[in-house]
């Protein structure tokens, strides 16, 4: 069941901007020969381009490489990068790995849960945020450690994470 | 140019620069530093200078391993010792360039210590500080002394000597020196890195590939991300040598897509290397042939195992498989295929450049050299060190890590990561190397340790690890998949307060289960954590069963929180801010939470005043307090 509160891939595009999309998707494909090991490339650079992977460029990307569409999909689900719905256009990334955890990154997730009415890895319904936890950002010295839009916030608190989130991200 | 031109050019650069007449700043600007704000900084410092109109180089550089002094500068006045000023903030620094580059006063009271020659009163000397003293610096040797963006730098202070000299030497001559060096794989398993280089080297074949594992997945690791910012080529440099060695003419590097910048450090370090044919067709005129590509991974943990990590560059999902056939026999695309971790080829370079029996001379009889840890946690210095083998626990905590803030007690040590086990306090004078930290339970690992304190609930911890390497496994062995599902379950219901007295004994028998009849090492070692907490910790263990109380009063289905009615004024400022409600009160009235209505969110306990410090958070015993709220005591 599709849940109202978050995002889903549920857009129906007007005919042009499908257009405009397939072409972007054409452009990224031109510049790949077509072989198996290029599959992560490709989505991960069609990720870039469109926020996500929608489901007819995978369908396309298949063709492409030759591979069942099965393959494409498989490999889009089984990596944590790939994701299957728009994001939103900020996104907020909690760190939830141990250096973090042990300073209260729990905490802190949840207070950005409740200030952004969404769950992890779940979009807003108006596509303006997107929350994701990642196993390690590497900055464990800064723990607990926030990303939004790839700016890095070290030594967090709650009421740091709730002052970043009126005024940067908001 | 040859390869002798360019050292000469690189060192007279080099030189030019040492005894520059201008000022030099370097900054520390990898991604701590910047987390910490040195982009802040460097915005100041170039804004100040330009204001003053003081000449001076500003360098960025990479880390020096201070991560909690960052963000952090090293000052080279001409005629002066370079002075190094930590935790710096914008207005530190403007105070810094008026009282020392402007006039004479280096501000011994901002300053870190001084690195080289020449003394200043009341700074000490930066390698004597207590944090460094102990440590020996090999692969992480340049980190923080040079441009990483700079080749001429890396070549100036030694680098490439080691490929010229291998070069220079026969394929087997090279895999000898490394196999005496007693190098062994720095990704944690500890195997003989000669050993496995010669295993791949004898192997039929006209092709044959190497890897760089830079997948570092375990949360609460940041060494290879460090050492790739800080120094590039040397990682790249021994994996020239090892090319050679095996006789291998393409390499790839697979990093995670997390570290964007160690991405970008290398694609222009590569970029030079070609320039300077150190990469191509013909490496410094040797007829030697060695190409490079980088792959970005996709986040899977699972990857960082080698037969996974080889599946996910050929293009699929990132899923191991049975071994043998080893990668040294059949690997990428089924050929012979030597992976190894960027620290292991980190060390290849200075055992090239300085001899097997140099390296050799540190570290213990079977653990030779030294070991990266990325020191964080409950720890006052966090931070990147590089330590000889042999170096106890109690060292690296209290000497170089500074100990435990806040007056509190060490509970344990968490080596490994989820693959890793925790080392309680009394055995805290292990020494660091591959067998005694295999003894106790734990592994070596790739390099993360987290100190972990009193706060720290180890049931929390334990299930912490569990949820991780439940959602990475892979899925494709049973053992892995259903294993770790069923051991978090049975510690999510201990951390709920529904464990059952034969629980850790089940957790002991699945947790075997699991080690022997996995496919991978992910599989293989997700038990360690398990095993390990309830081996030095089973009375936390069982006080979550029995007592149903967590005495860190870490898991919220076993704590609660009460107003204190003899504390508190009646402020409602704990009432305003709570998100569900759950307080009631008035002004001057003693509040009271509603224990069915609150979600332990512990906003309260953050925002009562100290001056009252009226909330008490505690597990087990209730505490008795009104039901309704009452008017404020008030004290006669």
């Amino acid at each position: 069941m599709a849940n109202p509160s978050i995002a889903q891939d549920t857009q129906v595009l007007p005919r042009e901007q499908e257009e405009t999309n397939e072409k972007r998707l054409n452009e990224i494909l031109s510049s790949y020969q077509g072989k198996k090991e290029e599959l992560i490339p490709i989505l991960q650079q069609v990720q870039q381009a469109f926020g996500y992977l929608p489901e007819p460029m995978m369908k396309k990307i298949a063709k492409f490489l030759q591979l069942p569409e099965s393959t494409v999909f498989g490999v889009g689900t089984f990596y944590a990068q790939f994701k299957l719905v728009p994001t939103g256009r900020n996104i907020v990334r909690v760190c939830r790995g141990t250096a973090c955890h042990v300073r209260g990154s729990a905490q802190i997730l949840g207070e950005v849960e409740r200030q952004l009415g969404i769950k992890a890895g779940e979009t807003t319904p108006d596509l303006e945020y997107s929350l994701e936890t990642i196993a390690c950002f590497g900055s464990c010295a800064l723990a607990p450690v926030v990303v939004t839009n790839g700016k890095v916030h070290g030594r967090m608190t709650t009421p740091k994470a709730r002052e970043i989130l009126k005024k940067g991200a908001r | 140019m040859n390869f002798e031109e360019i050292k000469n050019q690189a060192i007279v650069q080099w030189k030019a620069l040492q005894q520059s007449e201008k000022t030099r700043i370097l900054i520390g600007m990898g991604t701590c530093g910047r987390a910490a704000g040195a982009d802040d900084i460097l915005d100041v410092l170039n804004r100040e200078l330009a204001q003053q109109h003081i000449q001076a180089d500003i360098v960025p550089v990479g880390c020096i391993g201070l991560c909690y002094a960052e963000p952090l500068i090293e000052v080279i006045k001409p005629g002066m010792p370079s002075v190094f000023y930590g935790n710096l903030t914008t207005e530190l620094i403007s105070e810094i360039i008026k009282d020392y580059l402007i006039n004479d006063n280096p501000r011994s009271d901002l300053a870190l210590g001084i690195r080289g020659e020449g003394t200043l009163e009341g700074i000490p000397n930066f390698f004597d500080l207590p944090v460094l003293k102990p440590q020996v610096r090999i692969s992480l040797r340049n980190c923080g002394n040079i441009d990483p963006e700079n080749i001429n730098h890396y070549i100036a202070n030694g680098g490439y000597e080691g490929l010229a000299k291998a070069l220079r030497m026969e394929p087997q001559e090279v895999i000898d020196e490394v196999k005496k060096s007693g190098l062994r794989g720095r990704g944690g398993a500890g195997f003989p890195t000669g050993a496995k280089w010669q295993f791949c080297h004898d192997a039929p074949g006209d092709i044959k590939y190497i890897i760089c594992n830079a997948d570092e997945g375990d949360p609460g690791a940041f060494m290879d991300r460090a050492l790739l910012e800080s120094d590039p080529h040397t990682v790249l440099e021994g994996m020239l040598i090892g090319a050679y060695g095996i006789g291998a003419s393409e390499g790839y590097i697979y990093i995670r897509a997390e570290y964007p910048l160690a991405i970008q450090r290398l694609r222009t370090a590569i970029k030079k290397m070609e320039e300077y044919g150190l990469i191509g067709d013909d490496i410094m005129g040797s007829g030697f042939r060695f190409h490079i590509k980088i792959k970005e991974g996709a986040g899977a943990f699972v990857c960082g195992e080698e037969t996974a990590l080889m599946a996910s560059i050929e293009g699929s999902r990132g899923m191991p498989r049975s071994r043998p056939p080893f990668p040294a026999q059949s690997g990428l695309w089924g050929k012979p295929t030597s992976i190894n971790n960027v620290e292991t080829w980190g060390n290849v370079s200075a055992i090239l450049a300085k001899g097997a029996e140099w390296y050799a001379g540190y570290g213990t009889e079977k653990s030779k050299g030294t070991k990266n840890f990325s020191l964080a946690g409950k720890i006052v210095r966090t931070g990147l060190i590089e330590v000889p083998m042999g170096i106890t626990l109690r060292e690296i905590v209290y000497d170089i890590g500074g100990g435990i803030p806040e007056g509190k007690r060490l509970k344990a040590v968490q080596t490994g990561g989820p693959s890793g086990g925790f080392i309680p306090e009394r055995l805290l004078d292990l020494p660091v190397d591959y067998e005694s930290l295999a003894q106790a339970g734990s592994i070596m690992g790739s390099g993360g340790m987290i100190v972990i304190d009193e706060d720290t609930c180890m049931v929390d911890i334990t299930k912490f690890f569990l949820t991780f390497t439940q959602s990475e496994s892979c899925g494709k062995c049973i053992p892995c998949r259903w294993g770790t599902k069923q051991m978090m379950d049975i510690l999510e219901d201990i951390a709920n307060g529904r464990g059952r007295p034969d629980d850790i004994e089940l957790l002991q028998e699945l947790a075997e289960s699991v080690k022997d009849g996995s496919l991978c090492g992910l599989g293989q070692t997700a038990p360690n954590p398990v095993l390990t907490s309830i081996r030095y910790f089973r009375d936390e263990y069982e006080e979550h069963i029995v007592e149903k109380r967590c005495a860190a009063l870490h898991c919220k289905a076993l704590i609660s929180y009460y107003i204190l009615p003899d504390k508190c004024e009646g402020c409602i400022i704990c009432a305003r801010n709570c998100p569900v409600q759950a307080i009631e009160g008035g002004k001057r009235m003693v509040h009271v939470i509603d224990q069915d209505k609150c979600t332990k969110c512990g906003t309260c306990l953050s925002l009562c005043p100290p001056k009252f410090n009226a909330i008490a958070k505690v597990s087990g015993e209730p505490v008795d307090v009104p039901e309704k709220p009452v008017p404020v005591i008030v004290e006669v």
